[in-house]
């Protein structure tokens, strides 16, 4: 048993894990209290969700970088659209940013399809189409909490549990990790056990050999695009009702940090390989070292130092791996 | 067949329009850009100080646009590229506070000569770091410059605590805003390393390498070729040629900062493709490239003398650069 986990590509995660929050926790006790804990599980949610459609992407061997444009493309018409008919429910406008974001990962597929262009370049030029769009033709003012539709404050509000702090001031848990969970337990299950999910690791492992075997090729890098997009479409809604704003310009260089999360996770960028397990493992570490810097007391100018050096650290880890393999 | 130079160089231009149809149809474009720019707006667009002033701004992104090329021949990318510009201003800069602390704007010629060694430095420092992790250790190059293209921000954000670092030296500002004999100075760097890169690559073993590499990796490794050497020696280059597009980019502002120029990596990546490089790796040309560099400053200071909002004109590079793949996907399909 113990031989078998260590086998698994998450192993290294859960190891550097572990090492990372003794450490931090030894610097800072304050670490272990149940008010950051949960702190750093809210930060986990939007980044999480994205990462879950990433981790689609590069199991297919893709990469997108065009995803926190759809995320705030999807977030600021949603809102604006709320705003303007006076709508009060959330159901529905959580649809339309999903949907919103998975149009336009389906425009991300038919380029790389039709075109057959290297994904890292299609997106970034659909990422500047989107954004360039966004800010010249809908607006570039924030709408603050003021302007806000009440009801999606109050939905990012909903605690699962409400504790007092002995100073009094009061900390839950956010219920949006319920929302991650159950859309990354989705993720998981048609990874493992649908016909698509297997044509992802097939298609990103040798595509002509999925093609050959019978795999409808189109629909699986159809189907890693679009729910990359619907899935950051729906974070970036989130994202505004867990902050209270909307603004046009959010997300700016995220790529990197959900990148950098879902290699830490074990994803290769050869496609193939990875596991929402791995993801999940990959984005706590991640948003742990970046929230810890300050409880850390390491200025935050470093923060950005430090996600690249978890990037190459954890590329090279799994480059590292993938050589052992062949060998 | 012995020719003059003037005939050779007839001789040449044809072939290449003849032989590449790429550059033909650039060359088209830029005159058509030309032309719609002229016709829209004859009062601003055709004045000399406007072609005087893209002969300033437009160095940067053509030396941005080559070093990508470079590390897309062998189907690589290097996102890192601004990230090192930035560094290489910002330690110059730093290195000129520290020289002269509070008169750092009245160094001398050695204190630049200095600076410009350091800059260079990081170029070749950076590259390297690039190169070893791209061509020893095997990370994508995608990752890998993803990676580094953070940690030197990162750097350059550390160095100066987020303001810009200004106070640069005469001197330094000469290699952004001076002339040479009546050109502009960075338009003097901008053609003599273009020339020397179309050199290495066209006239040199090392060119003739990166293109097998990037035609057929392991065709290359079987014919026993120094690929892991090649490509790391190829990130190098691209690592100075970004240097120096920061050295001019900090010397044409007097100021350098972790986060100029961010816009520049999509439009050099545009420019690259534009300019018929392939990003698969194999194919691309100092001269498409730097064609492609002048045909998109036409349109971009005619869009500016239009008056389009900045987001548009974000809008428009990342259609354009969508198109230009289309297109070059339909005429490859029709052969």
């Amino acid at each position: 048993m113990p031989i078998s986990f260590l086998r698994r590509p998450e192993a290294i995660v859960v190891v550097v894990l572990a090492i990372a929050m003794i450490g931090i926790g030894v610097v800072n006790p304050a670490f272990w209290s149940l008010d950051n804990q949960f702190g750093l599980l809210r930060s986990n949610v939007v980044i999480g969700i994205m990462a879950l459609g990433v981790l689609l992407v590069m199991i297919s061997g893709g990469i997108d970088v065009s995803f926190p444009a759809f995320a705030v493309a999807a977030m600021y018409l949603t809102v604006k659209g709320m705003i303007q008919f006076d709508y009060t429910g959330v159901a529905l406008p959580f649809f339309a940013a999903t949907v919103i974001g998975l149009l336009l990962g389906g425009f991300n597929a038919f380029c790389i399809r039709a075109f057959r262009m290297i994904p890292l370049i299609v997106t970034l030029g659909t990422a500047s189409v989107v954004r360039g769009l966004l800010l010249g033709l809908v607006g570039t003012s924030t709408i603050n909490v003021d302007k806000m539709p009440p009801q999606l404050i109050d939905f990012g509000k909903t605690d699962l549990v409400n504790l007092t702090l002995a100073d009094g001031s009061r900390y839950g848990l956010t219920a949006m990790i319920l929302i991650y969970a159950a859309l990354a337990l989705a993720i998981h299950l048609a990874l493992r056990y649908t016909l698509i999910g297997r044509s992802l690791y097939a298609f990103g492992g040798a595509p002509e050999a999925a093609a050959r075997v019978g795999f409808d090729t189109r629909k699986t890098l159809f189907f890693a695009y679009c729910t990359a997009g619907a899935l950051a479409g729906f974070a970036g809604l989130l994202h505004a009702s867990m902050i209270w704003l909307a603004n046009p310009r959010d997300f700016v260089g995220f790529e990197l940090d959900v990148i950098a999360a879902v290699v830490l996770g074990g994803a290769s960028i050869f496609g193939g390989k990875g596991s929402v397990p791995g993801t999940l493992l990959g984005v706590f570490l991640l948003v742990m070292i970046k929230n810890s810097l300050i409880i850390m007391h390491i200025d935050t100018t470093w923060q950005q130092v430090v996600v690249g050096l978890v990037i190459i650290g954890a590329t090279t880890l799994t480059a590292w791996r993938d050589r052992k393999r062949v060998a | 067949m012995k020719t003059t130079g003037a005939e050779r160089g007839a001789f040449d231009f044809r072939r290449l329009v003849n032989h590449d149809d790429n550059i033909g149809q650039l060359l088209l474009i830029t005159a058509a850009v030309f032309v719609a720019m002229a016709a829209l707006s004859p009062e601003k667009f055709l004045r000399y100080y406007n072609f005087e002033s893209i002969s300033f701004t437009f160095p940067e992104l053509g030396l941005l646009s080559i070093a990508i090329m470079v590390a897309m021949l062998t189907g690589g990318i290097d996102l890192s590229i601004i990230g090192i510009a930035n560094l290489a201003g910002v330690l110059a800069g730093v290195l000129f506070h520290r020289l002269a602390p509070g008169a750092s704007a009245s160094l001398g010629l050695s204190a630049v000569a200095g600076g410009i060694a350091l800059a260079l430095a990081v170029g070749v420092v950076a590259g390297a770091l690039n190169g070893l992790l791209i061509a020893k250790l095997r990370i994508t190059p995608i990752l890998a410059t993803l990676g580094t293209s953070q940690v030197f921000t990162g750097l350059a954000l550390v160095l100066t605590g987020g303001p810009a670092i200004v106070g640069f030296p005469a001197g330094w500002n000469f290699i952004g805003n001076g002339k040479i004999g009546g050109v502009a100075a960075p338009f003097v760097i901008f053609v003599a390393l273009a020339a020397g890169v179309s050199f290495i690559l066209s006239r040199t073993a090392f060119g003739a390498k990166l293109m097998l590499i990037g035609a057929n990796a392991k065709a290359a490794v079987f014919a026993g070729l120094d690929t892991e050497r090649v490509v790391f020696q190829s990130y190098v280059l691209t690592g100075v040629l970004a240097s120096v597009a920061g050295l001019i980019l900090s010397g044409r502002t007097n100021a350098a900062k972790s986060d100029y120029g961010a816009s520049y990596l999509l439009e050099a990546v545009l420019i690259a493709v534009l300019g018929g490089t392939n990003p698969a790796g194999g194919r691309g040309a100092v001269l498409g490239v730097s064609i492609a560099v002048l045909a998109l400053m036409l349109l971009s200071s005619g869009f500016q003398i239009l008056r389009f909002s900045n987001f548009l004109i974000d809008f428009i590079w990342g259609g354009f650069l969508l198109l230009v793949i289309a297109i070059n996907v339909t005429r490859n399909r029709q052969r």
